[in-house]
């Protein structure tokens, strides 16, 4: 019961629970952004990965993490268009092409690693973003060692998340992405370009996810490694669909997903019963799921290509 | 119209990623073959190139030998991205290619290998880390466990030192498996009886990531690993292992690095590491092949007696170690070599249960 005490007492927990959370959270916000203008982004996996390679590309060629961020933000746009124009003009089915574009970015990645970096992998001494440590925050009881000493990225992800809010909420163009989202012949009839906002929506959840990438290989790490995302995008749409289609809820959600990670780490060297403890986070995903199924509350046309009448 | 571009876009894509990731096989030194050059195969295992250990030193060997024998020799790598669902199919079209000599450095492939193995009997398979009985297969086993138990005695003794950097107070070490599996608890066994040698009173905290590609999460496992006082953190998880030495240098503690030498990738935070000759592996089967061919059904060990398992050279913290450690350590080598040091072998072991339950691996 000690051994208990002490891993729930330890900040380290709650401080893991926060950087782990946040490539969730990432992608948690953007396919919400996706899904309120109704386009099911499941390539947010792909998008991800590469976003997490061009920031090492774009950080070891220029030695500045920041053109790192930039080169994988960009990268994971054009893959965010060329899945919107197929999703959207195209008015494939969302899912389909969603998987071909998640191995495409799986096999693009591992080829131009093997081909560009050579079989030693990435270089040792590509830069990271920094991590911020101010000593007045780290006084802070509980708060200052749960937000000191982060990755920039954990900060501007909790920016991001009540910029999301506002936005989705509270402006005019984030009204219109829900009303495309809910009903889209309504808006085409109120005089909403219907193609714009959905491109817009499926463009922020591309942005998202690359940041969210760039924080795996350059936010804690310095280095890319083949399939590195290890399903996260997957795991984010889980937590987009438990925290109800709303970025406070995705932020929860991924923060509940983050907790079941961090917390099956010490766990696992102190009880016997390994590979149980290893199972926490996907059983608390699954129930996560079950417990918002049957009263779910996604949006109305939310994977449903929209054709404008002629 | 739409259709059709839709169908045209996912057929390239699809097309694009075979090309790419899925199944890549790329001609590396074909050269002009003089007579009939060995046609040789190297199929990568689980994490393929770039892994910055096994795969990578398993492929420095075979340029090598594709260099020191070039125009005896044709060498190709063949990676697949799911290699152990794909072990067969892979296996098999080596067969059918007409290749030579197959080194498969996937330890999951054995059931493969010996459904394939009788269908090819002009191709020689080779495989590590498992035992496969064909007569046209050789099963390389590589002594993992005594170089594991080097680096656990060298652990254990540097844990017990306050005075040395990064070291604390507490006389716990922790190491980080890949997969709950034989082959990774192999090392696991040899690194807790090695540290268990030198103080039969250490902690050693054993955690599984179960994925050999995920850095990021092998940096946070590390870190938990820390803050429970550890200061040592063993890493047999491929690509997963980087977060553990990423977490080391970060937090101005030690990881052990495993297979290659990893000890450059964070200078002086890298204590040691536990260097599995993978090259030198396959450039004597190369070699063997090229004097006599065909052959198998054989098993070759190599371990510390080969000088295909050993620590690395400690480059960046020799001169941290307290010089006796290192004496100690050398003492402890000669022993397992005199065979007065017994250290178990878990995929050998009648009941590997009975080792885990010793040493108080979990289930």
């Amino acid at each position: 019961m000690s051994g208990l005490l002490a891993i729930f007492g330890n900040m380290q927990l709650w401080a893991s629970t926060l950087s782990l959370s946040v490539p969730l959270v990432l992608p948690a916000l953007g396919g919400t952004f996706s899904e309120r203008t109704g386009v099911v982004n499941i390539a947010m996996e792909g998008i991800m990965l590469i976003g997490a390679f061009f920031a090492v590309f774009f950080s070891s060629l220029t030695m500045n993490p920041w053109v790192g961020l930039l080169g994988a933000v960009v990268a994971g746009g054009i893959m965010a268009v060329i899945f919107a124009w197929a999703a959207i003009r195209l008015r494939s089915d969302q899912v389909i092409i969603g998987m071909a574009v998640n191995i495409f970015a799986s096999g693009l990645t591992a080829y131009l690693l093997n081909t560009i970096f050579g079989f030693g992998g990435t270089p040792v001494n590509t830069p990271m973003l920094p991590h911020l440590n101010w000593p007045w925050l780290g006084r802070i009881p509980v708060l200052g060692p749960l937000l000191n000493d982060q990755s920039i990225l954990v900060y501007i992800t909790l920016l991001l998340v009540v910029a999301g809010h506002f936005f989705l909420f509270h402006t005019r163009l984030g009204l219109r992405m829900r009303a495309v989202g809910e009903n889209p012949e309504a808006a085409d009839t109120a005089g909403i370009n219907v193609y714009r906002i959905r491109y817009l929506g499926v463009l922020i959840s591309g942005f998202l996810s690359a940041l969210a990438g760039a924080y795996l290989s350059i936010g804690v790490l310095n280095s890319f490694e083949v399939d590195m995302t290890n399903g996260r995008g997957y795991i984010a749409l889980a937590a987009m669909i438990f925290g109800r289609w709303t970025p406070f809820g995705s932020f929860g959600a991924a923060l509940l997903f983050g907790f079941a990670s961090a917390l099956s780490m010490p766990l696992q060297s102190s009880v016997a019963a390994k590979n149980l403890v290893q199972m926490l986070p996907y059983v608390v995903t699954i129930l996560a799921l079950i417990g918002v199924g049957g009263k779910s509350v996604a949006p109305a046309a939310d994977g449903v290509p929209y054709e404008a009448e002629k | 119209m739409k259709r059709i571009l839709t169908a045209t876009l996912t057929a390239t894509l699809v097309a694009v990623m075979l090309a790419m990731g899925g199944w890549s096989a790329g001609v590396m030194a074909a050269s002009s073959p003089a007579g009939a050059p060995l046609k040789v195969a190297l199929v990568l295992a689980q994490g393929g190139l770039g892994d910055l250990s096994y795969n990578d030193l398993a492929y420095k060997g075979l340029e090598k030998a594709a260099k020191d024998f070039a125009g005896r020799v044709t060498v190709r790598t063949i990676q697949s991205a799911d290699i152990v669902s794909q072990a067969e199919q892979v296996l098999r079209s080596t067969g059918q290619l007409g290749f030579d000599l197959v080194i498969d450095l996937e330890f999951s492939s054995a059931d493969a290998l010996a459904r394939v193995a009788p269908n090819y009997p002009k191709t020689h398979f080779a495989i590590f880390n498992t035992i496969v009985n064909k007569p046209n297969a050789t099963s390389v086993m590589f002594q993992e466990q005594e170089g594991s138990f080097l680096a656990g005695a060298l652990a254990a003794m540097v844990t017990s030192n306050p005075s040395i950097p990064g070291i604390n107070a507490d006389r716990t070490i922790g190491v980080i498996g890949g997969t709950k599996s034989l082959g990774i608890d192999k090392f696991i066994v040899g690194y807790i009886e090695g540290a268990r040698y030198v103080d039969p009173k250490i902690k050693v905290l054993v955690s599984y990531s179960n994925t050999f590609g995920d850095p990021g999460k092998g940096k946070q496992m590390a870190q938990a690993m820390f803050e429970q006082g550890a200061d040592i953190v063993y890493q047999v998880a491929g690509g997963t292992g980087q977060g553990v030495i990423e977490a080391a240098k970060a937090s101005g503690h030690y990881a052990i690095g495993v297979d290659t030498d990893q000890d450059y990738l964070a200078p002086g935070a890298v204590l040691t590491s536990m260097i599995k000759r993978a090259d030198v592996a396959v450039y004597t089967l190369i070699q063997r092949e090229l004097v006599r061919r065909g052959g198998g059904g054989d098993v070759v060990t190599l371990g510390l007696a080969q000088g295909a398992i050993g620590l690395s050279p400690m480059t960046y913290t020799r001169n941290r170690i307290p010089k006796e450690y290192l004496t100690k350590l050398e003492a402890i080598k000669q022993g397992i070599l005199a065979g007065s040091i017994k250290v178990d072998d878990i995929t050998k072991a009648k009941d590997p249960s009975a080792i885990e339950a010793r040493l108080g691996l979990g289930k």
